[in-house]
């Protein structure tokens, strides 16, 4: 919350005064900051601070977090915002006087004013900032009602809903999509009362470049942005006696899907996840891991192949949908650069509804797909027409890991007491490397665990690659294999990977191997993830538990896998080989940049 | 001074005192005494009238009526004719020396002059579009002089000797706001003209950049030196086209002539200006919207600080003046700052434009030196009001700003006297509103316009001001209760306390200023039942500025 | 090009005789400058009719010591359009509500006869620097 304190450490120390006590606190730093070290809350809204990330949202336009300020010479106290007020020597900052607090009531009686009153049925109920401000400040009733804002609610995407009349135009998602993500698709349109934040001149999401990371959503304090709720369908699906429902779970989820029944962040659930979508009627729990070691297989194959044919270098990985779609919009010069391969869980959805379906005499038809995923991009993925051409679907329904934790809840299963159960074979069985895919610089480091021991032909000692571990949104390493040093570039946000392409494109640098996720710190920071309400720790944790569960694998090396080695062996040929690339790569295509 | 029905104003100067004033003052004072008529009518030693080639000088006082060469002898026929009969001493009347008519009113004079131009100096005398006018009337020679014969210090040492303060409305010093730009250490620097009018009645810049666009030019350029800016940008309404059009022609002749461009007066002094085009928007004339707008974004106001000085357009340091501010620079510098800081109040030196609109007889332009009055300005330059009406209240500072009423009339005007008394200088809109206004109206037109343009960044502004204005229409329409005007006059503080730009934060003055000066109109409005309607003594009739 | 003060004042003096008239009443020669407040609100009142009414009625009846000057507006939008007379020799009479119907009866009676036309004439109560 105090930013980043390596930043203020060695800056000069000042004396303020925070409700009348003295404080000596670095210079820089707003009063905001200076009070919480203070032990002093100031209730915020539009403020949001993930200096982790480099997302600072600065408006100042919520007018929620105002404190005074004492003005001895003039004896005429101002009214100022803490947020972005910065301390000054001798400040005498008074934080809950009758004017202050008045001022902040005044704002949130405001904003209720002009705020659809349908908590009860609002997909933020009690995950919603303002309900909670609402709360905090006992508001009983609103001084000043009248007109609302009337727009229509914007559900033409697969992934995300705009529902502008929740709009508090507190501008975080602009922040997030223009600053960090540099798409530049939200912007504030029209003026005054009528001022909500969409895409330029206010056409349907589905016609804009969004990618869908869903980091609005995640940053969202209402529910202006949310995700396309498909909890139904799945309960439409497991309802259907002639249907054989099939769930797979993306690595990250494991690690976030406790917070929802108020675990501890970083708590790893798996077992517990397992079981419950046991319970819930699933037929078989699968992990997406598997696609992710299958992954693994056919990135590392292409990387081989790559350096040995002197073909296109550097490859990218092409797990996140939302990366795609970024470079398919905003760099169509560069699509020969990812990796032809498809995302782990459309991947396991192909190898359900053949190898798996084959060898358990199911119709594909028949079988449903479920994807629990900690991401929005991942719905209109699994919508894109050269994924769902053939006769069936790969994947049929994605959740996130919010709906899940919402369809856990619903069928009353008492998630924390749960007991442990593994997952159904064959797609259950899994390595550390897949589990890697969770985080940001995991992918890579389980295609170089893999690509080495192939390059080498000699087992691989140390599995750990520290030079690839981090949470800056962009890195650079160098990996030795034999003789061979792999140069690595590894971002995470689009921000960081616009950077990095853009080296790439104007020949600044040069890479062998790339991955880049959209969600700054990869999936785990996904936009289906448990809401983070700004505090990034709660990433950090995840991402800690992603290692740990890493390490707790007996087997470490996708290749290593015995059941993708059976499924090579008994139906896919060899990896990269023709049956391969039939069901397990795709191709992508230019799209207008608007 | 004892509120009598007539006064009678003695010029005390030294000019009229050498012709006897005293003696005139001492025995209309007996007279008045002696025929019983020291009650209705005052006595008053003033301040020079500056016409002292005619005095003794005697006015009398409402009627507007200004006697000449008024000996003491004179002093009878004053108070027997005059103030008991009320008829004028023909003889005492100023007779003009062409037309051999006697003149009865002040305004009348052909030379007696209010109005002094240091802004206006060349509006409607100079072709704007021939820059050798504009040269032939000593254009471009402050210029020239500042960047050959002054260093940087000295020009803006000149500018904060003056006294010269922002005429956008804030009423910064305009000498400390260049020196904070200059301080800055930066190898990039602008300076721009804030070329964004956009208060409801108001026109000043407009005129002065289609009357005499060069005069900014040159202002710009002197300010580009002083601060150590070589480019710099007018951010201009595109809704001026016959400004950008004489402003855009003015840039080419000033370039051909070498005045803007490499090398200017053959020094290393390189500078030259593009304009930008606003859409428009009342809220891009805050300075952080306004480089906001110039960048291409959404036109809407930043947290300062940072101040554009600091940083500002794409992050360098920025000098945003207004139009009458920097036409106001080339007369400084070529009259030194002794001369203009002559001119004015003790804390607001020169003249300032106003535009006189609504109820007025003359609607128009003038300037006048700081510390002029009100009464002065709507009574004598505007000549009065309309259709013989009653005078109401006049408003300053356009929606920001509030209305004054007939008992501060007399408040001579400069920045820090017209916030003492409830309103602002604003960019120098003036609306006069006569008896028939309703005041109420008057505050829901205002806003209105805020509430329209509003930028919708912060809540107090986006949402307050629309709440402001459906408790105002729920009032006008007859329907409001005090709880609605108590829920009016809480929110009206409240947006002013907590709203991010000085858009907001002046939105709800003509509110608060109109419930202080005419709580009855609110009441006359309110129907319930410690309040049924029409308690008040007012019965509202008209809307603003239409005329009846 | 002006690459001194000086360069700058060698063209004032130039074109010193462009405004003595207008500053000085004076100007050494025999024109008459009629100035027409060509600003927004000029023209929206008539200014440009008025203005070309002018140029063609002077040009019509071949009185060549006249000359007709675009000028900004002199801010007397109660009276617009405004027309400005300097004869040399003369305080410069400025007249208010000038449309086009009015131009004949100027350009008879002052530019020809010398005697302004007083029912338009305006008081010009201000100084300039």
């Amino acid at each position: 919350m105090a930013g980043d304190p390596k930043e203020h450490a060695d800056k000069k120390q000042i004396h303020i005064k925070i409700n009348h006590r003295d404080m000596t606190v670095p210079e820089g730093i707003t009063v905001l900051e200076a009070a919480h070290e203070a032990g002093v809350r100031i209730p915020t809204l539009c403020h949001l601070d993930l200096h982790d990330i480099m997302m600072v949202n600065k408006t100042a336009s919520c007018r929620v977090c105002m404190v005074e300020l004492v003005d001895s010479k003039t004896n005429r106290n101002r009214i100022v915002p803490s947020c972005v007020t910065a301390v000054s020597e001798g400040m005498e900052v008074l934080t809950s006087t009758q004017r202050a607090i008045n001022a902040r009531r005044m704002a949130v009686e405001l904003l209720l004013s002009n705020h659809p009153n349908e908590c009860f049925t609002c997909p933020k109920n009690r995950e919603c900032e303002l309900q909670a401000l609402a709360a905090e400040l006992c508001i009983r009733h609103i001084r000043w009602e009248g007109e609302r804002m009337d727009y229509p609610k914007d559900t033409t995407s697969d992934a995300i809903v705009k529902d502008s009349d929740k709009c508090i135009y507190c501008r975080r998602c602009e922040t997030m999509c223009n600053e960090v993500q540099t798409c530049g698709i939200l912007s504030g349109i029209s003026r005054g009362f009528e001022a909500f934040v969409g895409p330029a001149f206010n056409i349907p999401m589905v016609e804009s470049s969004c990618t869908y990371c869903g980091q609005c959503v995640q940053v969202c304090p209402t529910a202006a942005l949310t995700e396309v709720y498909h909890v139904d369908k799945v309960w439409e699906a497991l309802n259907d006696p002639d249907k054989h429902v099939v769930v797979q779970t993306a690595p990250a989820i494991r690690v976030a899907l406790g917070e929802i029944f108020d675990m501890e962040p970083g708590t790893i659930v798996t077992g517990k996840m397992v079981t419950a979508l046991k319970r819930m009627g699933f037929n078989a729990v699968f992990d997406t891991d598997f696609g992710a070691d299958l992954c693994i297989m056919e990135e590392a194959s292409e990387l081989i192949y790559r350096i040995k044919e002197n073909k296109t270098l550097p490859m990218l990985t092409s797990c996140c949908p939302a990366w795609v779609k970024f470079i398919e919009h905003q760099f169509p010069e560069l699509l020969e650069v990812p990796s032809t391969c498809k995302s782990p869980h459309i991947m396991v959805g192909t190898v359900i509804k053949t190898y798996y379906a084959e060898k358990n005499g199911l119709d594909p038809d028949n079988v449903v797909v479920v994807s629990i995923m900690p991401c929005i991009a991942k719905k209109a993925e699994a919508k894109r027409p050269e994924l769902t051409k053939d006769a069936h679907n790969n994947v049929d329904i994605v959740v996130t890991t919010r709906e899940l934790g919402r369809m856990i809840r619903e069928a009353g299963i008492d998630f924390v007491n749960l007991p442990d159960s593994e997952f159904d074979r064959p797609l259950g069985l899994t390595t550390g490397a897949s589990v890697m895919f969770g985080t940001s610089g995991g992918v890579i480091e389980a295609a170089v665990r893999t690509a080495a021991e192939w390059m080498t032909g000699q087992e691989l000692e140390q599995v750990e690659y520290e030079q690839l571990r981090g949470s800056d949104g962009l890195r650079k390493a160098t990996v030795k294999i034999g003789d061979k040093e792999l140069r690595i570039g590894i971002a995470s946000g689009l921000g960081n990977a616009r950077t990095l392409l853009e080296d790439i494109r104007d020949g600044k640098a040069e890479y062998d191997a790339i991955e880049i996720m959209a969600c700054p710190g990869g999936c785990i920071a996904g936009g289906g993830q448990p809401y983070h309400h700004g505090n990034y720790e709660i990433i950090k944790k995840r991402q800690e538990a992603i290692y740990q569960e890493d390490k707790n694998k007996l087997l470490r090396k996708s290749h290593k896998n015995p059941e993708i080695q059976d499924l090579y062996k008994n139906y896919l040929g060899e990896p990269f080989g023709d049956l391969a690339h039939k069901l397990l790569h795709t191709h992508f295509e230019e799209r207008e940049r608007i | 001074m004892a509120a009598t029905r007539t006064n009678i104003m003695v010029c005390g100067g030294t000019g009229c005192l050498a012709t006897e004033s005293e003696k005139v003052m001492k025995n209309l004072e007996l007279i008045l005494k002696a025929r019983g008529y020291d009650k209705e009518a005052t006595i008053i030693k003033t301040g020079c009238f500056g016409f002292c080639e005619q005095g003794p000088i005697v006015k009398i006082e409402p009627d507007n009526v200004f006697y000449v060469k008024v000996g003491p002898k004179d002093a009878k026929d004053i108070i027997d004719e005059h103030i008991i009969k009320g008829r004028k001493v023909e003889r005492l009347l100023y007779v003009e020396p062409t037309e051999k008519e006697r003149i009865r009113t002040q305004h009348d004079m052909p030379f007696y002059k209010k109005q002094l131009r240091i802004a206006l100096r060349n509006c409607g005398l100079v072709n704007p579009e021939d820059i050798e006018e504009y040269i032939a009337l000593g254009g471009y020679e402050a210029l020239g002089k500042s960047i050959t014969e002054m260093t940087r210090d000295q020009v803006i040492d000149t500018i904060k000797q003056s006294g010269l303060r922002g005429r956008g409305g804030g009423g910064f010093p305009t000498g400390l706001k260049w020196e904070i730009t200059m301080k800055q250490n930066s190898e990039v620097k602008f300076i721009i003209c804030n070329a964004d009018e956009g208060d409801p009645g108001a026109f000043m810049d407009r005129s002065i950049l289609e009357g005499d666009p060069h005069s900014i030019i040159e202002g710009m350029a002197i300010g580009a030196y002083a601060i150590g800016a070589n480019k710099g940008l007018v951010y201009i309404r595109a809704e001026y086209p016959l400004a950008i059009e004489r402003l855009t022609i003015a840039l080419r002749q000033a370039r051909d002539m070498g005045l803007l461009g490499e090398n200017i007066f053959g020094t290393d002094f390189s500078f030259d200006i593009t304009l930008k085009y606003g859409a428009g928007a009342f809220v891009c004339g805050e300075e952080t919207a306004l480089i906001n707008s110039c960048e291409g974004k959404r036109g809407e106001p930043n947290y300062k600080p940072p101040y554009p000085a600091v940083e500002g357009y794409w992050g360098h340091p920025t000098c945003v003046n207004n139009v009458e501010t920097f036409a106001n620079i080339a007369p400084i510098i070529t009259h030194g700052a002794q001369w203009f800081a002559s001119i004015g109040t003790e804390k607001s030196k020169g003249t300032k434009v106003f535009a006189l609109a609504g109820k007025i007889n003359n609607v128009g332009l003038v300037e006048v030196p700081m510390g002029t009055t009100l009464r002065e300005i709507i009574f004598e330059i505007g000549g009065g009001i309309q259709g013989g009406k009653k005078f109401k209240a006049v408003q300053t500072g356009g929606p920001s700003g509030g209305v004054i009423t007939e008992k501060e009339l007399d408040t001579p005007i400069d920045y820090d006297s017209l916030l003492g008394i409830g309103s602002m200088m604003g960019s120098g809109g003036m609306i006069v509103m006569d008896e028939t206004d309703n005041m109420v109206n008057i505050a829901k037109f205002y806003l209105e316009f805020t509430m329209d343009e509003s930028c919708g960044r912060c809540t107090p502004c986006r949402v307050g001001t629309k709440r402001l204005y459906e408790l105002l229409n729920k009032i006008t329409s007859g329907e409001g209760t005090m709880a609605d005007i108590d829920a009016l006059k809480q929110l009206a503080y409240l947006v002013k306390d907590g709203s991010l730009c000085g858009l907001g934060q002046t939105a709800p003055n003509p509110v608060i200023s109109t419930m202080k000066h005419f709580w009855d109109e609110y009441m006359a409005f309110v129907k319930d039942e410690d309040h049924p309607r029409g308690e008040g003594r007012y019965v509202a009739k008209n809307k603003i500025g239409v005329r009846t | 090009m002006i690459k001194s003060l000086d360069d700058l004042r060698k063209i004032r003096e130039e074109h010193q005789n462009k405004i003595n008239l207008r500053q000085h009443s004076e100007n050494g020669m025999n024109t008459i400058e009629v100035l027409v407040g060509m600003a927004t609100c000029g023209i929206t009142a008539g200014a440009r009719e008025t203005l070309n009414t002018f140029v063609e009625e002077l040009g019509k009846q071949g009185l060549s010591n006249t000359k007709v000057v675009t000028v900004g507006c002199i801010g007397y939008c109660h009276s617009e359009p405004t027309v400005q007379i300097n004869v040399p020799g003369k305080e410069p009479v400025l007249y208010g509500n000038v449309k086009k119907e009015r131009v004949g009866e100027i350009i008879e009676k002052h530019i020809k006869g010398g005697q302004p036309v007083e029912n338009l004439v305006l008081h010009m109560n201000f100084e300039r620097t």
